[in-house]
């Protein structure tokens, strides 16, 4: 199987990553679509290394993970204060921040 | 050529005095006008002693000079702070000095009433500080710090009494008009700097060969244009008219007998440019010749005493100009008439505003009549200036004015016929006028009406006025006598190459001008002999409206300068506002647009920022793609 695949899968999971937060409101969903480009980016970033026989990529990736941790930790705790306030988890209910 | 200590005193006693004058504020109100006096009659005294110096010494050691000190050191171009005393300059500063002097005592008495008196003397010795620089100076430069001091001195004294707006505009009129004829002689120094380097008269007439005569004639014009800014020669004439809002010592002082014969210095001064320089003494010739007969149609029908004066002052400043145009010979008779005016016009002046006086301030000549029997010295001195300016033997002006005329006559050819036709026509328009404001004012009936009885005046006012009308009687017989000043003023005006043939014989000249002084009076007599009414006619020819509007000059100015400036500026005003504002208006107006659309923008919708994100992280893919690839 070419080493290439992995990058075209990368591609497509990121691309629906996109579209995801794009398109969706839920603020769940679009959460999720952003843990999927994220992952989207690791395996890119895994396959590199593969494809030049080194482990940066790979620390890298570990790196990545952990950062997607912290960032789960935080956004949930924003998203359920919101939806403890509001009421909704509709990201385009949370426009306040405008002009 | 030696030099003198004493010629700084004569221009700092007046200007020191005028500061204290103007400092020391209402502390000097009660003895102001004494030192005023005092310090113009030690200038006098000066002057005096520098005379006497002066003409005990050898004819060619005569002229002294006094550095005060380097004023301009730049390169090879240096000029000093320098006076010069010569044979010219010290006829004028005895008549400034002397009539200046006269004129501080007379106004001492005709300003007693007013609250300002001080600052009136105050203003009256700058004047005779500025005007003795005029004339003292060595260089061009020098010259212009007093020829701007004397416009300084002149506009402050024509809008002394600035709280009425006519007087104040006046004295701006005056300052506008002397300005165009600045620029004339500010342009006249540039040019004479880049053509000699030099702009002292001495140096400039020791290099005068080597200059081109197309340069000498454009310092020559520009020369003559400032002469008729200050002595209120054709087309620069129309400010001295209104010059007469100023008090009367003033008009007789400034706008008579020494300012504005400024323009008359300044082009004997320049005499080693004029002699080489035909067009430009042609230009003289013409511009005195317009002036002369200019000044006298408008006396005709002026019912404003002053103002008859002062157009009779314009015509006869006309023929100082003239006299300065006709070459080496007419140097000395236009300085000789200028002393003589300086004299008879002085007093008629002072006559005038002892008439004033007399009368409650009241200048319409037609609501005189009669004043000779009230104010019998007053008649008698005027009759004296009266008698001069038409050029009645043996009275000063007979001596000067038959010299102009002869002179314009011996010019020859047609030039001289005409230059000579243009005096003798003058001369029989002025006797003409005169004699019309002097049957006006002092013989007739009495057409003022229910005021008081007009009085003699003071005798601080009287003695000046007499001091002068002697010198209306003797001074013609005392400068002509053997030729005095014209041999006088040889060193300083080129020694008399050749003689003049003389194409009429002086005599001739002499019964023809008085024919037409005798022709001028007649006619006036007659006109003016039973006028009753107590306001001008109003039917009068096409000729008389004219001149009383001053030969429709403001109007000519009016139409021809103001209204085309007003237009140039609205215009100018319009494409500042619509161009230069339009453009900083514009770039304001655009960044308030992008900003009101790039606000858009943020919505505060995270999908569409975050579509904004992808859309620029494609688009900078593509780029460096297609940049790479």
């Amino acid at each position: 199987m070419a080493i290439a695949n992995y990058l075209y899968l990368s591609a497509i999971l990121f691309t629906i990553g996109a579209i995801g937060v794009v398109v969706r409101r839920n603020s769940i969903v679009v959460f999720m679509c952003i843990e999927l480009m994220l992952n989207a980016a690791n395996l890119a970033f895994v396959t590199f290394a593969r494809i030049n026989s080194n482990l940066e990529g790979q620390v890298i990736a570990f790196f990545t993970m952990v950062v997607a941790a912290c960032e789960v930790v935080v956004g949930l705790a924003i998203i359920v204060t919101i939806y403890r306030s509001r009421r909704t988890a509709s990201v385009d209910d949370a426009s306040l921040l405008k002009r | 050529m030696q030099t003198s200590e004493n010629l700084l005193w004569l221009i700092a006693l007046p200007l020191f005095s005028s500061a204290i004058l103007l400092l020391a504020g209402k502390r000097a109100n009660s003895w102001g006008h004494v030192m005023g006096t005092i310090v113009s009659a030690s200038t006098f005294t000066i002057g005096l002693v520098e005379f006497f110096a002066m003409q005990s010494r050898p004819e060619e050691s005569r002229a002294v000079t006094q550095k005060l000190f380097t004023w301009i050191s730049v390169g090879s171009f240096n000029v000093d702070a320098s006076l010069l005393l010569d044979q010219l300059s010290i006829c004028f500063v005895l008549l400034i000095t002397g009539v200046g002097t006269l004129i501080h005592v007379y106004s001492i008495a005709y300003m007693s009433h007013d609250l300002d008196r001080r600052r009136f003397f105050a203003y009256l010795n700058l004047f005779i500080a500025s005007m003795l620089l005029l004339v003292l100076g060595d260089s061009y430069l020098n010259l212009y710090v007093g020829w701007e001091g004397v416009g300084l001195a002149s506009y402050l004294l024509i809008g002394f009494w600035n709280q009425k707006p006519a007087y104040a505009t006046a004295a701006k009129k005056a300052f506008v008009a002397n300005r165009v004829g600045d620029v004339g002689l500010s342009l006249a120094i540039m040019i004479a700097f880049a053509t000699f380097g030099d702009v002292s008269f001495a140096g400039m007439k020791e290099n005068v060969d080597q200059a081109s005569s197309t340069q000498l004639t454009a310092i020559g014009l520009m020369l003559l244009l400032a002469a008729c800014g200050k002595s209120a020669q054709f087309p620069l004439q129309s400010w001295l008219g209104d010059a007469m809002a100023g008090p009367t010592p003033v008009s007789a002082l400034i706008h008579a007998a020494t300012m504005v014969t400024a323009g008359v210095y300044l082009i004997t001064r320049s005499n080693f440019v004029f002699d080489e320089a035909p067009i430009a003494q042609l230009m003289v010739l013409i511009i005195g010749g317009i002036t002369l007969l200019f000044g006298a149609i408008i006396g005709t029908a002026k019912d404003d005493i002053k103002k008859a004066l002062a157009a009779s002052t314009m015509s006869q400043i006309g023929y100082m100009i003239l006299a300065t145009g006709l070459g080496p010979i007419g140097y000395a008779f236009a300085i000789m008439h200028l002393l003589t005016h300086g004299f008879f016009k002085a007093s008629m002046f002072l006559g005038a505003g002892s008439v004033m006086h007399g009368m409650k301030d009241e200048v319409n000549m037609r609501k005189y009549g009669g004043i000779g029997k009230f104010m019998p010295i007053t008649a008698i001195t005027f009759g004296f200036g009266y008698l001069a300016i038409i050029g009645v033997p043996p009275f000063a002006g007979f001596y000067s004015k038959d010299k102009i005329i002869e002179t314009a006559f011996n010019e020859g050819g047609m030039k001289g016929l005409a230059l000579g036709l243009a005096t003798l026509l003058g001369a029989m328009i002025t006797a003409f006028y005169m004699t019309r404001v002097v049957i006006l004012t002092f013989f007739g009936n009495e057409r003022w009406g229910h005021k008081d009885e007009p009085h003699e005046s003071p005798a601080l006012m009287l003695i000046p006025i007499a001091l002068l009308s002697v010198g209306s009687i003797a001074s013609g017989y005392i400068l002509s006598r053997g030729e005095a000043l014209v041999h006088w003023l040889e060193p300083v005006v080129n020694p008399l190459k050749e003689h003049h043939e003389e194409l009429l014989p002086p005599i001739v000249v002499s019964l023809m001008t008085l024919g037409v002084v005798a022709i001028g009076v007649t006619v006036a007599i007659l006109k003016y002999r039973g006028v009753q009414a107590d306001h001008a006619p109003e039917k009068v020819s096409v000729l008389t409206k004219a001149a009383r509007r001053d030969l429709y000059q403001d109007d000519f100015n009016e139409a021809t300068l103001m209204r085309p400036g007003q237009v140039l500026v609205r215009n100018l005003l319009n494409i500042d506002y619509l161009v230069i504002d339009g453009l900083v208006r514009s770039v304001g107006k655009v960044s308030v647009t992008a900003g009101n659309q790039l606000r858009t923008l943020q919505n505060g919708y995270v999908r569409s920022y975050a579509l904004l994100m992808v859309i620029g992280a494609l688009a900078l893919i593509t780029t460096i793609w297609m940049v790479t690839a």
